[in-house]
């Protein structure tokens, strides 16, 4: 009886495991994933003796950078997943920093945290009458509020924030702290253990003190915003309602849905997001508001959510990657980013070694001839210009892009114009 | 045809028009609600207009936003969204800034030299894009906003001393070019000097024009653009034309920076104009992707940036153009879209109406005109 059954299993195509490899990483595996990264990353910092790469002030640094990034890709998931494109995060971001900055140095931080997001939800808005209502192509309404959104700021910023102390024409007055926390306890003996220098124990130290020390409360709302996203979109009826709106609307509208009504809810709650993003930048990052302050963040939140696949768990792997980055090149330390090329070339040789295994030879000896590359520019040179590491982030979405554009999956419907009735 | 003819053209014009009257409204609310006159900017800006020396000013820099324009509505034509039309022209102006700070050719050849350092440099930014996109699938908007980032960091390193840069004072340059390469002005008087290059910009205009609506490949192109599968089916390569799309883009995008490089500043600084990429996409919306169109557009978003300084002086803030631009682009894209509907509608109760009449069925058909050709 067992043989054919498990004949027949093996030949099913089932539809549990239909998703190609590596989409769906379960739990332990994904554990181990990054267990191996920190593992490689700590043996790199003992060989090359770059202990700033896992240093405690270097992750929280690579924290608080992450969180704006964060916001706006979860922003942008909200408005993806109903279908909407949001390429104007970038407007709703600067929104959200001058509303919050604006509010927080007259009426205190936590007025300002909900002002600014009121701000970015009213971009939010925009964008949903302009791409929802009067159905015009997605992209160009986001270029468009971002244009907006820029000009508004710098047009209300004197008016608003001009003849008060410590206020410009480009800068708001300084905004009071939201307060920050500290484990007691935890984080002294993470950062004792951090001195150490020990193979992995002190990375995963150092990783975790980044997580305890000096944070900032909408850091916490921020991390929270993850998981209660994912759940409210994939645990709740209305989460199954705004995501049919983005696989399929027509069938969505035949099963009683009011797409527009969540079209819009989801693009509003998506500049909500953003503007908090963006609050997090002119009141926690930077004690105030300043012109151009949001740098092409909200891009690169989006960026990160592709790079996650439009899941909310991949999308905070990408923002933390960015952030990461972003703290290597604030923090300096051209030997680490030296030291971090090492990692790099050891990441190649094992990507190859994978390709080998799974017989794609061609591909694993580019992959090789690469990884070789990197570490002759490693012993090679003491040093890496900065910009490099600038440019990282973007290089690596690229070619994550490049390597696995066929294994993304975005909502169905995502940027698609929808009528009502249209499915007649 | 010709019955249809002048309502087409009414439902073209009404677009843009309803469009700047309502940016013109809305800006007029939003100098109210600040406490200010409505009026008075508006004609201020209107009276600098008749300034020669502003009029010079106007049109050296709608060449710059014609270029680009133009590079983003190669793009829109074949559906392909190129907003990396602003890394393409910094980074291409920057590479003839540096190829023309080091190589001294005749004029005859270093002119030429610089535009195809431009021109090359643009595409192979663009058609990095463009090859993800056809082998690998890559959306387009999301590789140019990566590629655009990685310009800006290329741009940073080449402006560092040991690479391509020279410091003057506290500003990044890439050095003097050398007089073989600046391309000599039209002389206005006192007025200033027009680029020599904003004449490449009417040229590039006019070649959009033939290329797309005279060429086989013209065709082709905006055969894929307003339906892939349709072309695919007539034996287009799609794959093919996109990534001859992109490069063309690139191509032009390269272009952009190079009235002002050759004609004025001779080297890349720091004040180089940034941003024109991203306004292109704009004024080539405004402009409908029409090459007469988004010279006016070109025309009204220079006179906005160029009029709108004067307002500093008068109490006003200069901000408020900027905020007109965004009012512009966003009312246009509804205007447009229901007006379309709006037409689209009309014609088929008009249609509705003529079958039931009992005429023939396709005589008037004018919105397939694509296929019909």
């Amino acid at each position: 009886m067992t043989a054919p059954t498990t004949a027949t299993d093996v030949n099913q195509p089932s539809l549990e495991h239909a998703p190609p490899a590596g989409r769906r990483m379960s739990w332990p595996v994904l554990c181990l994933v990054i267990a191996g990264a920190l593992a490689l990353t700590s043996l790199v910092r003992l060989i090359t003796g770059a202990d700033g790469i896992t240093n405690v002030s270097q992750m929280s640094t690579a924290l608080q950078l992450a969180v704006p990034i964060g916001l706006a890709g979860l922003g942008g998931l909200w408005a993806e997943r109903a279908g909407v494109v949001n390429i104007g995060l970038e407007g709703m971001m600067i929104l959200g920093t001058w509303f919050g900055a604006w509010a927080g140095f007259q009426w205190g931080p936590w007025t300002g945290v909900l002002v600014g997001l009121i701000g970015g939800a009213l971009g939010g808005l925009l964008h949903a009458i302009v791409t929802v209502t009067f159905n015009v192509n997605h992209i160009v309404s986001g270029v468009a509020i971002n244009i907006l959104a820029l000009g508004a700021t710098r047009y209300l910023a004197p008016l608003a924030f001009e003849g008060r102390s410590g206020g410009s024409a480009k800068q708001s007055p300084a905004v009071d702290s939201l307060g920050h926390f500290t484990v007691p306890g935890l984080s002294d003996g993470l950062s004792d253990l951090n001195d150490k220098g020990w193979f992995f124990v002190s990375d995963v130290a150092g990783l975790l003190g980044g997580l305890v020390t000096n944070v900032s409360w909408l850091t916490l709302i921020a991390v929270a915003l993850v998981p209660a996203t994912w759940w409210i979109l994939w645990r709740t009826a209305f989460g199954l309602r705004l995501r049919s709106c983005g696989e399929n609307p027509i069938a969505a509208e035949s099963l009683g849905v009011n797409v527009y009504k969540y079209k819009y809810l989801a693009v509003i709650i998506s500049g909500a997001l953003a503007g908090l993003g963006g609050v997090f930048l002119s009141i926690v990052a930077n004690p105030f508001y300043l012109e151009g302050q949001t740098s092409g963040r909200g891009y690169i939140g989006l960026a990160a959510m592709i790079f996650g696949n439009w899941m909310p768990g991949g999308l905070a792997i990408g923002a933390g990657l960015f952030g990461y980055t972003d703290s290597l090149n604030l923090r300096g330390g051209s030997a680490n980013v030296h030291a971090l090329l090492l990692l790099g070339a050891l990441l190649l040789v094992i990507g190859a070694i994978w390709l080998a295994v799974r017989k794609k030879y061609v591909n694993a000896v580019i992959t090789l001839v690469v990884g070789a590359l990197v570490f002759a520019w490693y012993a090679g040179t003491n040093e890496v210009p900065n910009q490099v590491v600038s440019a990282t982030p973007y290089v690596i979405t690229l070619v994550v892009l490049a390597l696995s554009a066929q294994r993304l999956r975005m909502p169905k419907a995502d940027g698609m114009p929808y009528r009502k009735g249209q499915g007649k | 045809m010709k019955k249809f003819d002048k309502e087409r053209v009414l439902l073209a014009v009404a677009g843009p028009v309803i469009a700047l009257a309502v940016a013109f409204v809305l800006s007029a609310i939003v100098l109210i609600a600040s406490g200010k006159n409505p009026v008075e900017p508006f004609a201020l800006m209107f009276e600098q207009a008749g300034f020669s020396d502003i009029q010079v000013l106007i049109v050296n820099q709608a060449s710059m936003y014609y270029i680009a324009a133009l590079a983003v509505a190669i793009g829109f034509r074949m559906n392909l969204f190129n907003i990396g039309v602003d890394g393409q022209y910094q980074l291409a102006a920057m590479m003839a800034a540096v190829v023309g700070a080091h190589a001294n050719l005749p004029a005859a050849l270093q002119v030429p030299l610089l535009l195809l350092t431009a021109v090359f440099t643009g595409a192979f930014w663009s058609g990095i894009a463009g090859v993800l996109k056809v082998t690998r699938g890559v959306s387009e908007v999301v590789a140019t906003i990566m590629l655009n980032a990685i310009a800006t960091s290329l741009i940073v390193y080449m402006w560092k001393p040991d690479v391509f840069g020279v410091k003057v004072g506290n500003n990044n340059t890439t050095g003097e070019m050398h007089e073989s390469g600046w391309i000599p002005g039209i002389d206005m008087g006192a007025a200033g000097e027009i680029y020599g290059l904003v004449i490449l910009a009417v040229l590039l205009g006019i070649g959009y024009w033939i290329v797309l609506n005279r060429t086989r490949f013209g065709f082709d192109l905006r055969a894929s653009g307003a339906s892939e599968s349709a072309a695919a089916a007539s034996g287009v390569s799609p794959k093919r034309m996109v990534l001859t799309a992109m490069l063309l883009s690139g191509a032009i995008a390269g272009l952009a920076g190079l009235p002002i490089l050759l004609g004025d500043t001779h080297t890349y600084s720091l004040n180089f104009p940034t941003g024109i990429g991203f306004l292109g996409i704009g004024i080539a919306l405004l402009g409908r992707n029409s090459p007469v169109g988004i010279a006016f557009a070109a025309l009204l978003w220079a006179w906005l940036d160029k009029a709108s300084p004067e307002l500093d002086f008068h109490g006003y803030d200069k901000e408020i153009a900027v905020i007109m631009q965004g009012l512009i682009v966003l009312s246009v894209v509804v205007s447009y879209e229901a007006v379309r509907e709006w037409g689209l509608r009309r014609q088929q109760r008009r249609v509705g109406a003529e079958l039931a009449a009992g005429h023939v069925l396709g005589a008037n058909n004018t919105t397939k005109e694509v296929a019909g050709r």
